[in-house]
């Protein structure tokens, strides 16, 4: 009796004293950190602090594009244009500059299978006039200053057509209307023929505005993932296309 | 007044001839490759191109001679330097933008002398105060392996440097002062290990080159070896590599080092910045006996002086307050809450050189550009920290930079705002 009285004792005072140990925190480390998990999206931090966790963007700041659902190959060339100098901003340039062709290969797989709600980012004010101009330059182009349509080579409903194409709706004013101009100033470029340079140009400045807005206006569609490889013939030759088109 | 006329006349006289001797004199004539001792097929040994590849990497050759892009060791680029723009020239073998007509006697005489293949001087941004070092063998081998590559037609960029710096000749001076002509001698008092590592440190990977603060004239004064120094242009502080008391490294084991140059990460913290290049580029690729042969001769370097007490005003508890806050906030998930971080994975801050080294941009900069570490072949995926630039303002990062550096085992100097105001501007190249 006394030595199963004895026994309990012992028992008893061992669980105290494991607990009283968890709580007074021995050993600290264990129980303050949580382990890291071995996760692609835990090693890419350096991207999902700006273009968010799912490659959603940041709307609120109406800069960091959104990168969810994105052609793969789009977001891979677009890394090797930073890394090549093609495309100039200098945090990607930095952050970027001595990843390896496999792990942006992975890392634009995983931005690329994200599918999350567009969230439409805040819009500087624009007339109405502003913004039928730029419709007008979205769905059917310029015909007399030969600006082709945005849908003829980024999709019917500008979700981008694979493989190389991205998509511009649920892109922030700032960000599209900065990579328009970035086009004019050679900041951005892409594979010569450079089709996007050359609409750019023809793009006067109002139109920028124009285009930026109604772009960043829009309703996203239900379905908006990308369309299919092969299903639009472009107006340009573009160099990221294998440079078709007609050459208008 | 006849000697006044007479004196000057004397004076005008003697500087024409300094300026016709500074532009004309000191002409010298190349070496064809048909008149070179080293004939065009001990060149083409696959033994000696392999042997001067890797002695190419160790050197790093690429990190500079290679443009964003661009080809291979090709040029094409210009390096910025606080005297000028210096353009750098194109190592492939092109005849006529490259290294095509050179023989090794023109290569013996660029790395070993410093002038160029018609006795011009060379500005020292290329380091042949170390490649100085570099014996005949492996400096032959190099030319063989650089006389391998395609040839790639690219003349250099135009340089920007003002006068006198724009006058080669003005090196003259520059070169009393800082350049020691020498291969590297052997101590046989020490082990070959140390010897290989003495060599590859101070010769072929030119780690002094960063490594030493440079003075007003952008040069390395003798006795600075190692002892660590601001990058001239780049806003980074190369940190001091002794392992010794007081020592950059203090704590560091010759394996920490080793681990660093191979993976890009080691338990005592990680390569960043231009480091982060010269891994990737360069120290991943030398072989373990190699790496360990260079920690070996680094765990010799003698320990340092303490630095003195720092005579800054007294630190305002309210900022460190908000130092700790934006810690626990941002960095204390992976670095963890007594700065230990995580093994292979997040570098520890506590006792960490980079987050103490004298000046405190390296954290600071860290802390608004963020990124990967090296990817390597050990690392082939690696983590990455994101950078705050866009989220933090000058006060809260001088805030959380100035809590590390003094938190926990740490004791260097607080940062201001306007510190971090100047580093947000710095270029990144």
């Amino acid at each position: 009796m006394i030595r199963a009285q004895h026994r309990l004792a012992t028992f008893f005072g061992a669980t105290v004293l494991c607990a009283l140990v968890q709580l007074l925190g021995w050993p600290a480390r264990a129980a303050s950190a949580p382990a890291i998990p071995d996760t692609l999206q835990q090693r890419i931090a350096a991207c999902t602090s700006c273009h968010g966790v799912h490659g959603e963007g940041t709307p609120g700041s109406g800069y960091f594009p959104r990168l969810a659902g994105k052609p793969a190959a789009y977001l891979v060339r677009q890394m090797q244009n930073f890394q090549n100098g093609l495309r100039k901003y200098a945090p990607m340039e930095y952050t970027l500059r001595q990843l390896s062709p496999a792990y942006m290969q992975e890392i634009a797989g995983y931005f690329a299978a994200q599918q999350v709600p567009f969230t439409r980012s805040p819009l500087p004010p624009v007339s109405a006039a502003t913004l039928l101009r730029g419709e007008q330059l979205v769905s059917k182009g310029d015909a007399a200053r030969h600006i082709p349509a945005c849908a003829s080579c980024h999709g019917s409903q500008l979700t981008g057509v694979q493989p190389s194409t991205p998509g511009l709706v649920g892109l922030p004013y700032d960000y599209i209307s900065a990579q328009l101009g970035s086009w004019r100033t050679h900041t951005r470029a892409a594979l010569a023929p450079d089709c996007m340079a050359v609409v750019a140009n023809r793009l006067g400045a109002s139109d920028i505005t124009a285009v930026a807005a109604a772009l960043a206006s829009r309703q996203p569609p239900v379905d908006t993932k990308a369309q299919a490889a092969g299903s639009v013939t472009p107006p340009l030759p573009c160099g990221v296309l294998g440079a078709s088109g007609d050459g208008a | 007044m006849k000697w006044l006329r007479r004196l000057a006349l004397w004076v005008v006289v003697l500087m024409v001839l300094l300026l016709v001797w500074l532009f004309f004199g000191g002409r010298h004539q190349p070496t064809s490759p048909a008149m070179s001792k080293f004939a065009a097929s001990t060149l083409r040994d696959p033994a000696l191109i392999a042997k001067g590849e890797y002695l190419v990497t160790v050197g790093d050759c690429a990190g500079c001679h290679t443009a964003q892009g661009g080809a291979a060791l090709a040029g094409g680029r210009a390096l910025a330097t606080p005297f000028g723009d210096i353009p750098v020239p194109n190592i492939t073998p092109d005849p006529e933008t490259g290294l095509g007509n050179w023989s090794f006697e023109d290569f013996w005489q660029a790395l070993h002398a410093g002038r160029g293949r018609h006795g011009e001087l060379f500005y020292p941004a290329f380091p042949y105060t170390s490649y100085t070092k570099v014996n005949r063998d492996d400096a032959l081998a190099m030319f063989a392996y650089l006389k391998s590559l395609p040839p790639i037609r690219q003349a250099a960029t135009a340089s920007s440097l003002a006068f006198p710096y724009s006058i080669r000749r003005s090196l003259l001076g520059w070169r009393a002062l800082y350049f020691k002509e020498g291969v590297f001698k052997p101590d046989p008092k020490r082990s070959p290990q140390w010897n290989r590592g003495a060599y590859l440190v101070q010769g072929p990977a030119h780690c002094n080159e960063c490594h030493a603060a440079r003075d007003s004239l952008g040069g390395t004064p003798q006795n600075e070896h190692l002892s660590g120094g601001q990058i001239p242009m780049q806003n980074w502080y190369a940190p001091d590599l002794s392992m010794q008391s007081n020592g950059g490294l203090q704590g560091w084991s010759e394996q920490d080092v080793v681990d660093l140059l191979q993976t890009g990460l080691s338990a005592k913290g990680a390569a960043f910045g231009p480091m982060a290049d010269v891994v990737v580029g360069s120290t991943q690729h030398i072989s373990r006996d190699d790496l360990q042969a260079m920690a070996t001769y680094l765990a010799s370097l003698p320990p340092r002086a303490a630095a003195a007490e720092q005579k800054s005003a007294p630190v305002a508890a309210a900022v460190i307050e908000q130092g700790e806050k934006v810690y626990s906030q941002h960095c204390a998930a992976c670095h963890r809450k007594d700065g230990s971080g995580v093994a292979g994975v997040y570098p520890p801050l506590d006792g960490n050189s980079s987050v103490t080294e004298p000046s405190g941009m390296n954290a600071t900069r860290m802390v608004l550009l963020g990124g990967f570490t090296p990817l390597t072949a050990a690392n082939p995926r690696p983590y990455s920290m994101p950078p705050f630039a866009q989220q933090l303002s000058d006060s809260e990062v001088s805030a959380v930079v100035s809590y590390i550096r003094r938190a926990w085992t740490n004791h260097a100097g607080v940062v201001r705002p306007e510190d971090v105001s100047r580093y947000r501007h710095t270029p990144i190249d």
